[in-house]
C-alpha cells in the first residue's frame, strides 16, 4: 500500500511528533498551536468514528442486506423476507436524525425511548446478577484462613477481616434512615475512612494512568521520531 | 538565628508554596526522559491478581481456542498494548488458536498491531501462524454489550465477515464455533466502556466464559471486586503490564516504562512532601506573628 512507503512513514511520524509537541505545549500556557492540535484531534476522532461505523456497520449490516432483499424482490427469485425486518432500525435511525428538523424533532423521542428502554432492560438483570448477587456471594467467606495442611494463615486472615469490617462499615455509612450518632455513628465514620482509602487508591491509579500516557508519547518522540533511545 | 536569616528562610518556604507549576513539569519531564537512556528494566514482585491471571492462563491446554478482545484505542496503548503483546506471545508459545475481535472501532487494529509485534519475537522465528487456521481477526462490531449478548447465542450472525472481509463461514478456525460456549478461554484487554465490566456481566456471568482481563490504571479499582470468581485474574495499569511480562516470561516495554513511572512518582511524592512541609512551616510562622 502507498501508506507503507518509507517516505510516507517518515512524513507521518513527523506530523505526529509535531502534533504531540503542539499538545504538550499547553503545559507552558494555553496557545494557538495547542488549540489547533486539539481541534484537529477532536475532528479527526469524530471523523474516524463516523467512517468506521459507516463502512463496518451501516453499509454491511443495514444497507447491503436491504439492497439485496429489494433486488431479489423484482428478480423473481425466492425473497428473503426476514431481511425486511431491517427496515425497522433503518426507520428508527432516520427518525433519530429528524432532531435536526425543528418541526419534526419530536419524532426523535421514539427511537430514544427504544434505546433507553432496551438498554435499561438489558442491563437491569445483568447488573443485579453480576454486581449485586455475585458480589454478595463473593463477599461471604470465612474470616479465618487456613492452608491446605490446616495451618493458620495470619496475614490472609487479617486481610479477610479487614474486607469484612470495611464492607460492613461502608454499608453503615450509606444507611441514611438512622441518624449517624453513638455507636452507629462511629461505625459509619469508620466507613468513611475505608471510602477515603478507596478513593485515594483510585486517585493514585489515575495519576499512574496519566503518567503512562505521557511515557507513551515520550517513547514515541525519543524512539520513533528522534531515534535517540531504544 | 538573626533577623536577616529568618526573613530569608521564610521567603524560601513561601516561595516553595507558590512554586510555578511549570517547574514541577520540568522535573517530572526530566524524570520521565532520563530512564529512556539508561536501558534498564524494573523488576517487581508479582501481585496476587497478576499471579492468578498467569496461573489461569497456564491451566488452559495447548492448542485451545482462545478469544482475545482488544477493546481500546491508541490513547491507552502505553498501558494496554504491552499486555496484548505479552498475551499473544504466550498464545503463540502455547499454540493456542486465537480469535481476535474488538468492541472499539480501533480495537481490532490494535489487535493486529499487537499480533504482528508478538509474531516478530525471536522465540517464534520458526513459527508461521496461518491466518484463518491458527488465528483470525473478526474486526469491530458496533452495539457494545449487545454484541457480547449476541455472541453468546450466535457468533456467525454477530460477525458476518472477518477483518479482511471474508465470510466467517469460510474461515477454517471458525468452523464449529457457534457461540461463546465453544471458546476455551478469553483474554480481555480493555480501556473502558464497552470492556471488562460488560464481558463479565454478559460473557462470564451469563454464558460461563473463563476470562482474565488487562485494564487501564483508571479502571483497576472498579474491576478489582470481580477478581476471584468472576475474573480469574487481572493486570491493572502499567505496573500490571510489567508484572504480567515477568509472570509469563516475556520481558517487554512495560518493564522499561516502569522505571520512568517509578522515578516520576518519586518526584511527585517529593514535591508533595516539600509542599506540606512548607505549608506547615509558614503556618506556624503566621500563628507566631
Amino acid at each position: 500500500m502507498w501508506m507503507d512507503h518509507p517516505g510516507w512513514v517518515v512524513f507521518g511520524t513527523w506530523v505526529a511528533a509535531l502534533l504531540t509537541l503542539g499538545i504538550i505545549s499547553f503545559l507552558y500556557r494555553d496557545n494557538p498551536v495547542y488549540k489547533f492540535c486539539e481541534a484537529l484531534f477532536v475532528g479527526l476522532s469524530a471523523g474516524y468514528w463516523f467512517v468506521s461505523y459507516f463502512w463496518q456497520t451501516l453499509l454491511p449490516r443495514q444497507w447491503d442486506p436491504l439492497a439485496d432483499a429489494f433486488g431479489v424482490l423484482f428478480s423473481g427469485r425466492a425473497v428473503p423476507w426476514g431481511e425486511f425486518v431491517l427496515l425497522i432500525p433503518a426507520t428508527l435511525g432516520i427518525m433519530m436524525l429528524l432532531r435536526l428538523i425543528p418541526g419534526a424533532g419530536w419524532l426523535s423521542r421514539w427511537p430514544l425511548a427504544f434505546v433507553v428502554g432496551f438498554t435499561a432492560g438489558l442491563r437491569l438483570i445483568t447488573f443485579l446478577q453480576s454486581n449485586a448477587i455475585a458480589q454478595l456471594h463473593n463477599s461471604v467467606q470465612p474470616v479465618l484462613a487456613y492452608d491446605g495442611s490446616g495451618g493458620f494463615l495470619l496475614w490472609n486472615s487479617f486481610n479477610l477481616l479487614l474486607v469484612t469490617v470495611g464492607t460492613f462499615a461502608g454499608l453503615f455509612y450509606f444507611f441514611f434512615s438512622k441518624e449517624h450518632k453513638g455507636a452507629f455513628g462511629r461505625v459509619a465514620r469508620l466507613g468513611t475512612w475505608f471510602l477515603m482509602v478507596t478513593f485515594g487508591a483510585a486517585f493514585g491509579y489515575t495519576v499512574m494512568g496519566r503518567m503512562s500516557l505521557l511515557i507513551g508519547r515520550i517513547d514515541f518522540l525519543l524512539v520513533n521520531w528522534l531515534h535517540v533511545a531504544q | 538565628m538573626t533577623a536577616t536569616n529568618d526573613t530569608a528562610t521564610r521567603t524560601v518556604w513561601e516561595r516553595l508554596l507558590t512554586i510555578d507549576r511549570r517547574i514541577v513539569f520540568v522535573f517530572v519531564g526530566i524524570a520521565l526522559v532520563v530512564p529512556f537512556f539508561l536501558g534498564v528494566s524494573q523488576k517487581m514482585p508479582v501481585s496476587r491478581e497478576v499471579r492468578m491471571m498467569a496461573d489461569a492462563m497456564e491451566r488452559v491446554p495447548d492448542g485451545a481456542l482462545v478469544l482475545i478482545s482488544t477493546d481500546y484505542d491508541p490513547p491507552t496503548t502505553p498501558e494496554l498494548q504491552p499486555m496484548s503483546v505479552v498475551c499473544m506471545k504466550y498464545a503463540l508459545k502455547r499454540k493456542w488458536r486465537v480469535v481476535i475481535c474488538g468492541l472499539y472501532p480501533m480495537g481490532a487494529v490494535q489487535g493486529n498491531i499487537a499480533w504482528d509485534i508478538a509474531v516478530r519475537d525471536e522465540q517464534f522465528r520458526d513459527r508461521r501462524p496461518v491466518y484463518g487456521t491458527d488465528y483470525v481477526n473478526l474486526g469491530f462490531q458496533s452495539g457494545n454489550e449487545a454484541v457480547i449478548q449476541k455472541m453468546g447465542s450466535d457468533i456467525h450472525s454477530t460477525f458476518t465477515r472477518d477483518y479482511r472481509g471474508t465470510p466467517i463461514g469460510e474461515i477454517p478456525i471458525m468452523r464449529g464455533v457457534t457461540n461463546l460456549g465453544n471458546l476455551d478461554f478469553m483474554v480481555n484487554v480493555s480501556s473502558g466502556y464497552p470492556g471488562t465490566r460488560e464481558w463479565v456481566q454478559f460473557g462470564v456471568d451469563r454464558f460461563g466464559l473463563k476470562m482474565v482481563a488487562g485494564n487501564t490504571a483508571v479502571q483497576t479499582t472498579e474491576m478489582t471486586p470481580y477478581v476471584g470468581k468472576q475474573l480469574l485474574g487481572m493486570a491493572g495499569g502499567m505496573r500490571g503490564a510489567a508484572e504480567l511480562e515477568q509472570a509469563l516470561g516475556f520481558p517487554g516495554k512495560a518493564g522499561k516504562y516502569m522505571v520512568c513511572q517509578s522515578v516520576a512518582h518519586v518526584i511527585v511524592i517529593a514535591f508533595i512532601v516539600i509542599g506540606n512541609i512548607a505549608y506547615f512551616a509558614t503556618g506556624r510562622r503566621r500563628r507566631g506573628d
